[in-house]
């Protein structure tokens, strides 16, 4: 066993930590206030090879696997949620779909300028009748010659609202359903007949896109097919897997910011003559969070090293994603309570943790179908199977 | 013992559910965008006697007993969160501190236009360095000759956008002392507005005090008693903010089950997914639990001594507010973090009850304090 990280990933996180303090914390507040997303943050990203830190240098990555992804989304994920999201939206579903099933020639059309920041990724899955029970999609694709008709749409799309390439998940084969009727597509969003009709206004992670997108007739090349006709739906939920375990990690890090800022406080506020620190019941949510942080650690680094190292890990990213976005929840809670009203004055970063952290409960398959996803992988060995 | 409500209780909380919900609900949305409280609105209040509730007829209050209190302000909390709070802030904080402690001359000059809703009352006691700690109390008065002078800062002004008299406790040689502020004396300034999670539509104003100079016959009660009179209207108001953690835990239980049963996944409504049931399931249970500890409480207020079960329902009611509307969400899923649909903003309201009035763990601390009292042991905060 060995717990430590390599040299080269050590370097990779001073490299994001330092570039995150400098150019992504200083904006947090703003892009939450305005409504903004951080395009030219991508963009910058992206010239450092950070949109593609997991695909190989190749495609424009920068090979540092799925132990470099978590560190990236970990390290953002400490001063700011949206920007994580923007980030795992465009890697971890929205390219990734193309890395795991694109052809060599749609990975080298897409996958590298989506790597180097040139262009940016969204995944289109969820539909208004079809959001845990995502082989409800009614999203319809009709061939015709060299090319599909896709009409229908998407909503709560993450990066729809400025994305260039989105990959949507549509109903090839009404009689086939999700056993063999479900294709996937790379569409480009300039093409005639893709619109984005709503921008949803929501609670928290303000600083991204969620949009309704509306397809009409929309002509879709069949060499644009990602993956097998037919075999989309298996797909997506492969790309979902990785997308999963990265989102712990950006709860992780959201967890660890808000234990920060609670110890900084609770030695600093005074309340009857005393620091808050004195103060057992505090000591005591200090120490259950901390505990919390370090088993969160441990199990994000130890799922992405199994990733890594070619081993099964879909269970155990279930469980990556549903302990990730609860113990963050837990956090930021926390760090709220220390603060008393200064943590519910939206002039300080807790308020803004505190909606941001509470999506991740529910975005990218609810944590109640990552219940169902690790009580059948259990029941599955005796022969009981789970249904949702 | 005697569960039920008596049938002027029922009539009321018949009345306080038709008034909230054809008055505020329509428009609590908009408000907590726009961060308002709406002058008419305020008025309708005041027109059915809302915001003179438990004072007497005399003052031209609505004499409710306690228990048709907390039916108000649960029925106020499940449509806003901000309303209840607001009218809690005027009636239990100020107008009650008025009547229990004031002089015949301060009650005939408050009360009547505080339950007309034409003085909104204003609760300035936290200050930038003193929360929950009297010892740190900053602000000072100062007696010259028939006039009190005010010096220093308040923090937090519960409806400090609004108020035009403010509850000010100052510190004087006899100890703290409470004194009735109006809003237009020379020296008193209100500043900055808190910018909030929720409650939006409650102002939480800084009010600055340089040389505020009121007539010495303003003090509410005698000089170095502000501190009871404080504890007293934080009591008040810890029952009042239950019941108002009441409304909006009972309200997201509603709107949680109208969405599991309209909404479809995996061929079903999602109400018929055994973790959808529980997560409703367990809300309500605490809800009912909540429930009945305020009605006690509220019962409480008429009987005199309410000091021991405060606190109690105050942190029980922070804690299932905050686990309801938690739950509650979840089971609406994306619609539930979206800002078009109510549960977000109840789920931000919430999150303050563990906060504001004091926070949790000080309630914890004086529940505790009780307990090893009988122990003879005592117990520092």
């Amino acid at each position: 066993m060995d717990f430590t990280f390599s040299p080269e990933h050590n370097a990779l996180r001073r490299m994001i930590r330092e570039f995150v303090e400098n150019e992504v914390a200083p904006l947090a507040a703003d892009l939450d206030k305005k409504h903004l997303v951080p395009r030219e943050t991508m963009r910058k990203l992206g010239q450092l090879g950070l949109l593609g830190v997991c695909f190989p240098q190749k495609y424009g990555g920068a090979g540092a696997g799925e132990t470099g992804y978590c560190i990236l989304m970990e390290e953002l994920g400490r001063v700011c949620t949206s920007t994580a999201t923007n980030v795992g939206a465009h890697i971890g579903i929205g390219a990734m779909a193309i890395y795991l099933d694109g052809t060599e020639e749609q990975k080298r059309k897409y996958l590298t300028p989506l790597s180097r920041g040139e262009k940016i990724a969204a995944f289109g899955l969820t539909e208004s009748n079809a959001g845990s029970d995502a082989a409800n999609i009614r999203t319809r694709a009709v061939r015709e010659g060299d090319s599909w008709i896709l009409d229908g749409g998407k909503v709560y799309i993450t990066n729809g609202g400025y994305a260039d390439i989105v990959t949507v998940l549509a109903l090839s084969d009404p009689a086939l359903g999700v056993r063999g009727g479900v294709t996937a597509f790379i569409v480009e969003t300039t093409w005639d007949g893709f619109k984005v009709a709503r921008e949803e206004d929501k609670m928290g992670i303000r600083g991204t896109s969620t949009a309704e997108l509306v397809f009409e007739e929309l002509r879709v090349p069949h060499e644009n097919v990602l993956g097998k006709v037919g075999e989309g739906f298996v797909s997506f939920m492969k790309t979902l897997d990785m997308g999963r375990l990265t989102l712990g990690a950006a709860g992780l890090g959201g967890a660890e910011a808000a234990l920060d800022a609670a110890v900084y406080w609770a030695k600093t506020r005074k309340q009857f003559g005393v620091e808050l620190a004195h103060k057992q019941s505090v000591q005591w949510m200090i120490a259950n969070l901390a505990t919390h942080i370090e088993a969160l650690r441990s199990l994000v680094y130890r799922v992405a090293w199994m990733v890594d190292t070619g081993q099964p890990f879909t269970q155990l990213a279930a469980m990556v994603k549903m302990y990730g976005s609860e113990v963050g929840s837990m956090a930021i809670d926390l760090a709220m309570q220390i603060h008393g009203g200064l943590g519910y004055s939206r002039d300080f970063p807790i308020e803004r943790a505190f909606r941001d952290a509470r999506i991740a409960e529910i975005f990218e398959g609810t944590n109640e179908i990552q219940r169902i996803v690790i009580a059948s992988n259990i029941f599955r060995e005796l022969g009981v199977r789970v249904r949702p | 013992m005697d569960f039920t409500l008596n049938e002027e209780q029922r009539m009321f909380r018949n009345m306080f559910r038709d008034f909230a919900a054809k008055e505020i609900a329509p428009r609590a949305e908009a408000m907590d965008h726009e961060e308002t409280m709406p002058p008419d609105l305020l008025q309708k209040a005041a027109n059915q006697g809302f915001l003179g509730a438990t004072l007497p007829e005399d003052y031209f209050g609505a004499a409710l007993d306690g228990v048709s209190y907390a039916l108000l302000l649960e029925a106020l909390g499940a449509a806003s969160m901000s309303v209840a709070v607001s009218l809690a802030t005027h009636v239990s904080l100020v107008a009650m501190s008025i009547l229990e402690f004031g002089s015949d001359g301060q009650k005939e000059e408050w009360l009547p236009p505080m339950a007309a809703g034409e003085v909104v009352g204003g609760f300035a006691l936290t200050e930038p360095d003193a929360g929950s700690d009297a010892a740190s109390l900053q602000t000072r008065a100062v007696r010259e000759g028939d006039e009190v002078v005010l010096d220093g800062v308040k923090a937090w002004v519960g409806n400090g956008g609004i108020a035009g008299l403010f509850l000010v406790f100052a510190r004087e040689p006899e100890g703290i002392s409470a004194f009735l502020v109006p809003k237009d004396s020379p020296g008193l300034t209100v500043g900055y507005r808190e910018p909030t999670l929720g409650l939006r539509s409650v102002s939480f104003h800084t009010v600055y005090l340089e040389g505020c100079r009121v007539p010495a016959a303003n003090r509410l009660g005698a000089p170095g008693s502000g501190w009871e009179i404080a504890q007293r209207a934080q009591d008040r108001f810890a029952i009042a903010l239950a019941a108002a953690g009441v409304g909006v835990s009972a309200d997201s239980v509603d709107v949680a089950a109208k969405f599991a049963t309209e909404r479809i996944q995996f061929d079903v409504p999602i109400g018929q997914k055994q973790a959808i049931q529980s997560y409703i399931a367990q809300s309500f249970i605490e809800t009912e639990a909540l429930r009945y500890a305020v009605y006690h409480a509220a019962w409480l207020t008429d009987q005199g001594d309410f000091s021991a079960e405060a606190p109690v329902v105050k942190a029980l009611a922070a804690r299932v507010a905050r686990f309801v509307t938690n739950k509650m969400l979840q089971v609406l899923g994306g619609y539930g973090f979206m800002e078009d649909y109510p549960m977000a903003r109840k789920y931000r309201d919430a999150r303050a009850l563990g906060i504001i009035g004091g926070p949790t763990e000080l309630h914890d601390v004086r529940v505790a304090q009780r307990i090893f009292a009988a122990y003879d042991l005592p117990v520092a905060p």
